[in-house]
């Protein structure tokens, strides 16, 4: 297309302003910050029922909340934390960071793009509506068994739809990146040239095309057994309520991966930044990657060892769920071996990719300990599997979020974050972190069912240690906030290059990255 | 005071090969996390640029990429083996010398006595702590939360086999000492088993979200020497007796 | 390979223009979605919340829908935004194969699983005593009380909707080549046929329906069967339905003047979607009327 019909077609009108900018905008930046805004106001929501939770659990007895809405804030603190916190914390990175390490103008659809966003704000004023209509909030867990759920009042009902309004924007997110990914790499950049970071989005988003609209229809299974006289999950009618675990985590284990696999990415991409080397096997990581997604698909009735399948079935799920720790292990020993032998520093972003690291390898490792089926039976719906999706989740998933934004924060805003405040968050984070969730190994091993109000006394102590750590760990996140603010009003200016060892295509934009970048495509060699 | 650190003291076969599968898997991964993090803080330590560390360029390696994907490989075949004969012996449920059907209600658990010493008691289980222990009115108890009006009954040495059902949502039926949780699926049985081999009383709990109650419904089972168990069953039975006969007499005519 | 130079005028990549559209349409979902709770619960707002719903939804898509065309027909989209429908429509009908396979996947757990359980084992045993494991069947116990239902028969209606959307299959597939052969009667004649064919479907369908409520006493609470049934051919339909909306869409188009033989994606899209709803209706007239 020659040059002049382009600048006529794309000349830069001033748009709206003000709040109807944003409102309006088809800036995958803009929309990239607003995921990221959105999604840290949802995990301080989400927060503070985990406080409320650990308030009420600091000491045996009931003393905060009685028991129904103890039921409702574990399971809104599930579903804020996973579809309000993490998971668009994850694709605002990837708004913002793929194009730039792409060489994209933007996304592939950019309308579409800010519908994606601008769909997650209804569905959390229907999901943290709930609580105010009569009955208050689903109180079924996070996972929505039936027949609970079926029990369920009005909030049930508006769950669901939050569910499904924040699958279409999921759905919708994912083929946007699956086709930016595919259809708007610059001229050179092959696949497997492509940041790790694109990688795994890449595959992340294939696994939310799967699995999404899984968790749509067991929902509305739900919500027809609940209001339509349908018997899916109803043994009288020829159902079965097992039926919708298997439904359900047919989704929820691929989405445990979608939570995780773009934190390996932007992990690997700090790490050779940081050691001035190279990643060790890039090919590999790619191969484990996919490997990790694939596996993901056959191992969900390791969250059902004890509905009582055949042994058949057990050991089944048993083995293929092991198989996960050998690609899982596969990175852990790629970051390790790039970090030997590299000259290594550790600025904020580093701390926080080798905090990642090494918590949450812990967290793999327990997760490991509860494939195996006879191990689950004992630590199944106890407190040893809330340490290990913390673990994971905390420690795995929030810790990767940090150290990438610590990373891009000088692309994003023009400023290097404070590295005094940055470290200190980092440590407050890492020791809180293990007071409040280490214990619980501990509480779930000599026997504490996770989703109660209340406990037996020889729980008190160590309950009363993760509560003191909660508050800790909350606090100190109040920390990030203040180096966000203070980042984006001024400090240290950012050279386009933030981080010395940092490569990329992002780090040949100026800092900030102006608002449209790469307008003309890029050649990479 | 059970184990505070680990797995309560396991009082079946079962229960024990769980404790000894969990001590094994600890300490492999305890050796490969000290191996791993080993090298990484080496690395952190000496490697790092302020003292002087020049950055190599190597990567990409198939004999090491190969042997930490074997390795592992061959480790989890060392884990899986033990692991796959619990299992098949947990789900041997065969030859029970005394069967039991577990209810879930919310929020009580219903013992029914199907078959073998004892076939035809019945009974509701639930909760017994007083609820001014739990709003904070008075002293908690040393069994809090862990204690029933009528508890679980069973000899010492038999196998047992428990049937699970539930009759309103799912609930889960969990005793640690003997290594035992079975989900309780309304519309479904399931089954599960354990030989107690140790006289005492044990303690569980629901472990499976049922509603307001969930964190109320405990598990207490009482494990007696046979001549105890014979005797408890026979006052059971006297007193199902006399309560059958005074039934007899004045059926309200509304039923 | 951060070494770079811009090359000019790489195959420029359209980026539209702020749009209000999204916002529309965010609000048009909230509506709905808190209407119907609130409809399903007997809260008198509830309705009405929801059609404002449904009506902004109507005015987004239109709007929306309406500025792609423009554009596209305008001549803004390059080759690779073409490249990038593709992608995008393969994936989303991707995205629509899982959720019906959620269903299928009850069907078939059902089916070969759950029914055989309940009545077989402890499960026949202790619970439900006399149950027999036939298919269809409304369960051991249907709690509403529902008496026994006739099952749907496969070679009355349903064969005949077979038939009808295996040719609208053909009719539109023939309008296709009209397309691409520039013999526009071909292609509005095939098109128009297409869209005849699926509104009998529809209406057979629905004739069915009711059919199965009056006389076979068949009904969305008649156990699992009676749930699979409707929640499939339920969904089912309602994916005819838009289909068969998008075609009309692209007849209006069409009359209008629209497309070329080579600069037709949203027709293609259109037929791509029509052809995986056939298939959805093939395994579906296999699986739940046939076996
Ligand atoms: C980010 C999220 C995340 C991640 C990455 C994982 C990772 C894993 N999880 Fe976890 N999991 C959850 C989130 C996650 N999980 C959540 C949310 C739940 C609870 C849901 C609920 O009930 O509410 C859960 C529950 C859960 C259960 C069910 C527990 C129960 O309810 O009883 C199981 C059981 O198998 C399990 C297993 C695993 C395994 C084997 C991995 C593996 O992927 C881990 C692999 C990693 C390693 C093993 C460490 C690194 C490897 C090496 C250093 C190599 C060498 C090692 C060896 C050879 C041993 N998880
Ligand atoms: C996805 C990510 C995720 C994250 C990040 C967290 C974060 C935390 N989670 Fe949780 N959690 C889950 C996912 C997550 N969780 C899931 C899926 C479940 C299962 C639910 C279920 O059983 O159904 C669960 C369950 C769960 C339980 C078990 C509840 C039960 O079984 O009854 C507990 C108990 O301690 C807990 C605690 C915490 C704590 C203390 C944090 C902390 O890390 C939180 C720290 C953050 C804050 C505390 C916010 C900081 C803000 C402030 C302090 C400022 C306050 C400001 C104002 C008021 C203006 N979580
Ligand atoms: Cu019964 Cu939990
Ligand atoms: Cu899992």
């Amino acid at each position: 297309m020659a040059a002049v019909t382009h600048e006529q077609l794309h000349g830069h009108h001033p748009g709206p302003t003000g709040l109807m900018r944003w409102i309006t905008t088809t800036n995958h930046k803009d929309i990239g910050t607003m995921y990221m805004i959105f999604s840290f106001i949802m995990f301080l929501s989400g927060g503070v029922m985990a406080l409320t939770i650990r308030a009420e659990l600091f000491q045996p007895g009931l003393q905060v909340v009685q028991p129904e809405f103890f039921n409702q804030l574990t399971t809104m603190h599930g579903l804020v934390m996973v579809f309000g916190a993490i998971m668009p914390a994850f694709v605002g990175f990837a708004n913002w960071m793929i194009p730039l390490m792409i060489g994209a103008s933007d996304m592939a659809f950019a309308r579409m793009n800010n519908w994606s966003f601008w769909l997650l704000p209804p569905a959390a004023v229907l999901l943290l509506g709930s609580f105010f209509v009569p009955g208050g909030a689903s109180a079924a867990g996070w996972t929505l068994y039936a027949p609970l759920s079926v029990q369920m009042g009005m909030g049930m009902d508006l769950a669901i739809f939050a569910i499904h309004i924040m699958g279409i924007s999921s759905i919708m997110g994912a083929i946007n990146i699956v086709v930016t990914v595919l259809n708007m790499r610059a001229p050179g950049m092959t696949l497997m040239k492509m940041p790790l970071f694109c990688w795994t989005w890449l595959i992340t988003a294939y696994l939310l095309i799967a699995v999404m609209p899984v968790l749509a229809g067991a929902v509305t299974m739900i919500l027809t057994d609940r209001h339509f006289g349908t018997s899916f999950f109803n043994a009288a009618g020829g159902g079965d309520p097992v039926m919708y675990q298997h439904i359900f985590w047919f989704f929820g284990h691929p989405e445990v991966y979608i939570m995780i696999l773009p934190a390996f990415g932007i992990v690997s991409q700090i790490i050779p930044a940081f050691a001035r080397k190279p990643l060790f096997g890039y090919a590999s990581m790619v191969y484990a990657t996919a490997s990790i997604a694939i596996l993901s698909f056959a191992v969900w009735a390791h969250h059902m060892f004890a509905t009582g399948m055949p042994a058949a079935g057990q050991l089944f799920f048993m083995y293929a769920t092991m198989l996960i720790a050998v690609p899982t292990g596969v990175k852990v020993f790629n970051w390790v071996a790039t970090m030997w032998r590299g000259a290594m520093t550790f600025e904020t972003p580093m701390l926080w990719a080798t905090g990642f690291i090494f918590v949450f390898t812990m967290g793999g490792f327990t997760g490991l300990i509860c494939a195996i089926a006879p191990i689950d039976i004992q630590v199944q719906d106890t407190y040893y599997v809330v340490a290990h999706f913390h673990y994971v989740l905390v420690a795995g998933s929030l810790f990767a979020l940090f150290a990438g934004a610590y990373y891009w924060l000088p692309k994003w805003t023009g400023h290097m974050p404070s590295e005094g405040l940055g470290k200190l968050h980092f440590w407050c984070s890492i020791v809180f972190f293990n007071i409040t969730f280490f214990p619980m190994h501990f509480l779930g091993l000599a026997g504490m069912p996770r989703r109660i109000p209340d406990y037996a006394l020889q729980f008190a102590d160590f309950n009363a240690m993760a509560s003191i750590g909660a508050f800790g760990f909350g606090l100190s996140q109040l920390i990030f906030l203040v180096v966000v603010v203070k980042c984006v009003r001024g400090g240290e200016r950012a050279a386009a290059r933030a981080w010395e060892g940092a490569e990329g295509l992002e780090w040949t934009v100026p800092s900030p990255a102006p608002h449209h970048t790469f307008e003309e495509a890029p050649i990479v060699r | 005071m059970p184990a505070r650190y680990n797995l309560q003291a396991p009082v079946t076969g079962i229960a024990e090969q769980i404790n000894d599968m969990h001590t094994l898997m600890l300490v492999i991964c305890l050796v490969i996390f000290i191996g791993v993090f080993g090298v990484m803080f080496w690395a952190m330590f000496h490697h790092r640029k302020s003292r002087g560390a020049v950055a190599a360029n190597f990567h990409e390696n198939t004999a090491v990429e190969i042997a930490w994907t074997v390795i592992p490989i061959l480790i989890l075949l060392g884990m899986a083996w033990p692991a796959t004969r619990t299992v098949i012996e947990m789900k041997d449920t065969s030859n029970p010398d005394i069967t039991v059907k577990a209810t879930g209600y919310q929020w009580k658990w219903g013992y029914d006595y199907l078959q073998g010493e004892g076939e035809g008691i019945r009974f509701l289980s639930s909760l017994s702590t007083p609820r001014a222990q739990i709003d904070g009115g008075a002293p908690k108890g040393e069994a809090y939360l862990l204690e029933v009006d009528k508890p679980l009954v069973v000899p010492v040495g038999k196998k047992v086999r428990v049937l699970l059902t539930a009759n309103d949502v799912i609930h889960s039926w969990w005793v640690p000492a003997f290594g035992v949780k079975q989900d309780a699926i309304p519309g479904f049985i399931r089954d599960t088993w354990f030989r107690a081999d140790k006289e005492g009383i044990y303690r569980g709990n629901c472990a499976e979200l049922c509603g307001r109650d969930h964190g109320f419904m405990p598990i207490e089972v009482h494990v007696l020497s046979a001549e105890k168990y014979t005797e408890w069953v026979r006052l059971q039975q006297a007193a199902t007796a006399a309560v059958e006969q005074a039934s007899l007499v004045p059926q309200s005519p509304a039923l | 390979m951060s070494q770079t130079t811009a090359v000019r005028g790489f195959d420029h990549y359209f980026v539209p223009e702020p749009s209000k559209y999204p916002i529309f349409g965010s609000a048009a979902l909230l509506l709905f979605g808190a209407g119907s709770a609130l409809w399903l619960n007997d809260v008198a707002s509830g309705p009405w919340l929801f059609f404002a719903g449904v009506a902004i939804l109507i005015y987004m898509l239109f709007g929306w829908f309406g500025q792609v065309v423009r554009e596209s027909e305008s001549g803004q989209y390059g080759r690779r935004v073409g490249l990038s429908f593709r992608w995008s429509m393969g994936w989303f009908i991707f995205s629509e194969v899982m959720f019906f396979a959620a269903f299928f996947g009850a069907l078939f757990y059902a089916r070969v699983l759950s029914v055989p359980w309940l009545a077989s084992g402890d499960n026949a045993a202790l619970l439900w005593q006399g149950f027999s494991s036939a298919w269809p069947t409304s369960g051991p116990y249907t709690p509403s009380g529902a008496e026994p239902f006739t099952p749907m028969g496969a070679w009355g209606i349903p064969a005949i909707n077979t038939l009808i959307l295996l040719t609208s299959g053909v009719t539109l597939t023939w309008a296709h080549h009209g397309l691409l052969g520039n013999r526009r009667g071909q292609l509005k004649l095939g098109l128009f046929a297409t869209i005849v064919l699926g509104a009998v479907f529809i209406g057979l369908q629905a004739y069915e329906y009711g059919h199965a409520y009056a006389d076979l006493n068949l009904r969305l609470d008649s156990g699992i069967y009676g749930s699979t049934f409707y929640l499939l051919t339920g969904f089912h339909g309602l994916h005819v339905t838009i289909g068969a909306i998008m075609l009309a869409v692209m007849l209006f188009r069409v009359l209008a003047g629209h497309f070329s033989p080579q600069h037709h994606f949203g027709f293609e899209a259109a037929a791509w979607y029509w052809h995986f709803v056939d298939v959805v209706w093939l395994i579906l007239f296999i699986v739940v009327y046939w076996l």
